[in-house]
């Protein structure tokens, strides 16, 4: 037993082997040095497996094969890309087309997703019935079965083109034009193509300076009411988000919109953009699975805020709008934004399914075809994974950054 | 009582007023549609929009599903017996029944094995998934996977005897030594496993066909059997790997925390699809030249590392939501860190991270459907390649999509409700 003067005055015993696992103070080095060995073996163990095996069939490892020739055709690309461009360059396609549908996925998603969450809430019992169905039927079926069902849907339908056409005005078509503008055919859908003239430096700062304009107004009205208590009229931030851009425009001239040109000649839709059938595929598929899973975020985000303080809004004299835009979204934002991004963050890596509809993605350029015609596995993958990689540490880098903002203040 | 008031009102009624029935239109099913259907003008637009969204689906499925077609060669005399009807064709469902649930190389005669293991994984998991029942069945539970893998997998039975014998050598060296150091005692038991294991592979492979049943090549597994066997393999294997990252993550030892960090990370930022690709291309180049690793075993490696990484989140959630009072609690009784983890942290952090590991399980087996990208023929594998590209059966989609989706809704859907019953039976425990 010892006694406290025995802790007063420690003795000074030397140093012996067994303190390494008895003694806490050395045991975790001891573990750690166990575990360092361990993971030097098993990683030179796979080198050294790999070396082996890169001598037997001749191989190396080397990036060289991204500037030789492609030889593939992709059927959607947002930049300039042929049959002779490099490896590199249908990889970078394949990135912006990855980029193209995430984002434009993550747009629609949110919306289908925040509807849905919150008709699912409603007191309308067929409508939130209904939305339950929606959200049930999507979260409990693979994404992929999905992607195959909606890219088929979308195969299957459209119309041939030439049912679309005038022949040059003489005959009336089988079909008309949706809002004079967009046709959907059996090759995609045809929309307007936005075409720069000289000027859209001025009209894109209008553009710019109108949403700064917005914010600025808004914090304005904000500022005055607390400081002061007077309330400012919210309108005017619209007219400041809209009227500089429309104005520049209509001076300027400078943005225009070409619609598909059904009357041009008796064979096909001319000008306009094409937008190919496995975006429209995936992008639907995509919006539409993960709206689901947004849904039920919304909807466990705004039953986290408890009745009581809309009930002490409610006393205090907020108007019923106020109580949701003041009270009620702050604290389900602070709930519903983490697993949002990150709904995000699984959209983008579902992405990677764009293979099964033939949409020409990172996955599918890098990761499939260069990857079969040049049999440099190691490599692509590797770029892949990377390229995966940055998206996601650059997302939960910004989530990170978010809930340190809105964090509850604890004492 | 009415005297005092006769001296200041005028009135005063003596009795009360016969109770009248409310008015029509606030009782009963009128009442109900008015206040949940048409209560305001939007409200009514959404319930007219929300009928016609369900009468326009009503109207194209109700026909497809009672017209449908279940006995027929083919997809061309499916149409000749429908005629112009919106009728489905289902006979590639009867037809193809045995290619959608075992895949096409599976031997017919042994179907009855997959079979009878899909039942026993009931009996097997009842005891873990039940708590009402005696926890002296989990001993089934623990018996099963040797069961299993016997039945799948096929060959003599001493190997999944010598296998549990080794399991059992190792309990039991462990037990034997507990008293004395974790560490200690699991090195014994690994030991013990080990020497039990080596001595049986050697036995096995000497008596290769006591008491054998037809061996079965895992490339011969197909259908939503591989899904079944895929799912359930990779998340039994992924919750013990998921609590260890999920330790090693909280670990005051920098290595093994950054390396743990590090891992989980990776795994949770790349798509399933490239760990796919990595079991498909890449991980042969890592293993020695001459083995000759199935692809099945590969993919089960890299699903579960997958699993695994998102088991360990949840789990590190759990044991961030233990309050500090229970670590402190664990220290003063003057437990070690083995023992306290082992007694007082996990059994609780576990069991707040239920909902959270259901998740992730669910996730999974739905994702069990993207080995069809890597050719592998699993339910969808299997409809997307022989069954669409046969020249009876071209352009049954929906059909074949749907059966599929129906299977998998079943599933999950049936997981998620059991989760949802078990997280209402513990919470009222507490109450």
């Amino acid at each position: 037993m010892a006694s406290i003067s025995d802790h007063d005055t420690p003795k000074r015993r030397g140093f012996h082997p067994g303190m390494l696992l008895s003694d806490t103070r050395y045991r975790g080095l001891t573990f750690q040095f166990i575990a360092l060995i361990a993971i030097i073996c098993i990683a030179s163990w796979l080198g050294w497996n790999l070396m082996r095996n890169f001598a037997a069939a001749g191989l190396n490892f080397s990036y060289g094969f991204l500037d030789n020739p492609a030889n593939y055709d992709i059927n959607q690309t947002l930049i300039d890309y042929t049959s002779r461009s490099s490896h590199l360059r249908a990889a970078i396609v394949g990135v912006i087309n990855t980029l193209l549908v995430a984002i434009a996925g993550c747009i629609l998603a949110t919306l289908i997703g925040v509807s849905a969450g919150v008709m699912r809430l409603s007191k309308n019992w067929i409508v939130a019935r209904l939305m339950s169905v929606y959200v049930e039927a999507f979260r409990n079926v693979p994404v992929l079965i999905w992607i195959l069902i909606i890219g088929t849907v979308v195969t299957l339908s459209g119309g041939a083109p030439r049912d679309f056409l005038t022949r040059g005005g003489s005959v009336e078509p089988d079909r008309g034009l949706f809002l004079g503008s967009f046709a959907f055919t059996n090759r995609g859908l045809y929309a307007p193509a936005v075409e720069v003239g000289p000027g859209w430096p001025i009209v894109l700062g209008a553009l710019v300076a109108g949403i700064v304009g917005f914010f600025l107004w808004r914090s304005h009205v904000k500022r005055t009411l607390f400081n002061s208590g007077k309330l400012l009229p919210v309108w005017p931030s619209w007219v400041i988000l809209i009227a500089p851009v429309v104005i520049a425009e209509l001076a300027l001239g400078s943005i225009s919109f070409i619609r598909p040109d059904v009357a041009a000649n008796n064979f096909n839709i001319q000008g306009g953009t094409l937008i190919g059938k496995p975006f429209i595929a995936l992008w639907l598929a995509l919006s539409v699975y993960t709206g689901a899973f947004i849904a039920e975020n919304v909807r466990a985000g705004i039953l986290s805020v408890s009745t009581g303080q809309t009930e002490a809004a409610a006393a205090l004299g907020l108007r019923p709008r106020r109580i949701m835009n003041l009270v009620v979204l702050p604290q389900a934002l602070r709930v519903i934004v983490p697993p949002l991004i990150s709904q995000y963050l699984n959209l983008t890596k579902n992405s990677s399914l764009a293979i099964a509809v033939g949409y020409a993605d990172i996955t599918a350029t890098l990761g499939g075809i260069t990857l079969n015609q040049t049999g440099r596995a190691i490599e692509c993958v590797l770029l892949l994974m990377l390229f995966y990689l940055v998206i996601s540490l650059t997302i939960s880098g910004v989530m990170n950054i978010y809930n340190a903002s809105v964090a509850l203040k604890e004492r | 009582m009415s005297d005092t008031h006769a001296q200041s009102v005028a009135f005063v009624r003596e009795s009360f007023i016969p109770e009248q029935a409310p008015p029509a239109r606030e009782t009963g099913a009128i009442r109900w549609v008015r206040h949940n259907l048409f209560p305001t003008i939007p409200n009514a637009i959404l319930t007219l929009l929300a009928l016609y969204v369900i009468y326009v689906l009503l109207s194209g499925l109700l026909p497809w599903l009672l017209g449908g077609v279940w006995n027929a060669g083919s997809l061309s005399e499916c149409r000749e017996i429908t005629g112009a009807g919106a009728g489905g064709c289902f006979a590639v469902l009867t037809e193809r029944w045995n290619q959608l649930i075992f895949g096409f190389a599976f031997p017919q005669t042994e179907y009855w094995r997959p079979l009878l293991a899909f039942v026993l994984l009931f009996v097997a998991g009842a005891p873990a998934l039940l708590p009402d029942l005696p926890r002296r069945l989990l001993i089934l539970t623990a018996l099963y996977p040797f069961v299993a893998y016997w039945l799948l997998w096929g060959g003599t039975i001493l190997t999944p005897v010598s296998a549990f014998l080794g399991v059992l050598a190792g309990y039991f060296a462990f037990k034997a030594t507990d008293r004395w150091s974790f560490a200690l005692s699991l090195g014994a038991a690994v030991v013990a496993a080990v020497a039990v294991w080596w001595v049986g592979g050697w036995v096995a492979s000497q008596e290769r066909d006591f008491l054998a049943i037809q061996r079965i090549q895992s490339r011969d597994m197909g259908g939503y059997m591989l899904n079944m066997i895929l799912g359930t393999v990779c998340i039994s294997l992924s919750l013990p790997f998921g609590i260890l990252l999920a330790l090693g993550r909280q670990s005051r030892l920098p290595l093994i925390k950054y390396v743990c960090v590090a891992f989980i990370e990776f795994v949770r930022g790349v798509p399933l699809i490239t760990l796919l690709f990595v079991a498909n291309v890449v991980l042969a180049y890592f293993l020695p030249p001459d083995t000759n690793f199935d692809l099945i075993l590969r993919v089960i490696i890299m699903i579960t590392m997958f699993a695994s990484a998102y088991i360990a989140e949840v789990i590190r959630g759990g044991l961030a939501a233990l309050p500090r009072g229970q670590y402190e609690a664990a220290d003063s009784l003057g437990l070690d860190y083995a023992q306290a983890m082992r007694l007082i942290i996990l059994p609780q952090a576990l069991k707040i991270s239920i909902p959270g590991i259901v998740n992730v399980a669910v996730g999974l087996f739905k994702d069990t459907t993207l080995v069809s990208i890597i050719s592998m023929f699993d339910v969808v594998g299997m409809i997307r390649g022989p069954i669409l590209a046969s020249t009876d059966w071209n352009g049954v989609y929906w059909e074949l999509y749907g059966f599929a989706a129906l299977l998998f809704f079943v599933t999950c859907y049936g997981i998620s409700q059991y989760s949802q019953w078990l997280e209402r039976k513990l919470a009222t425990e507490h109450r």
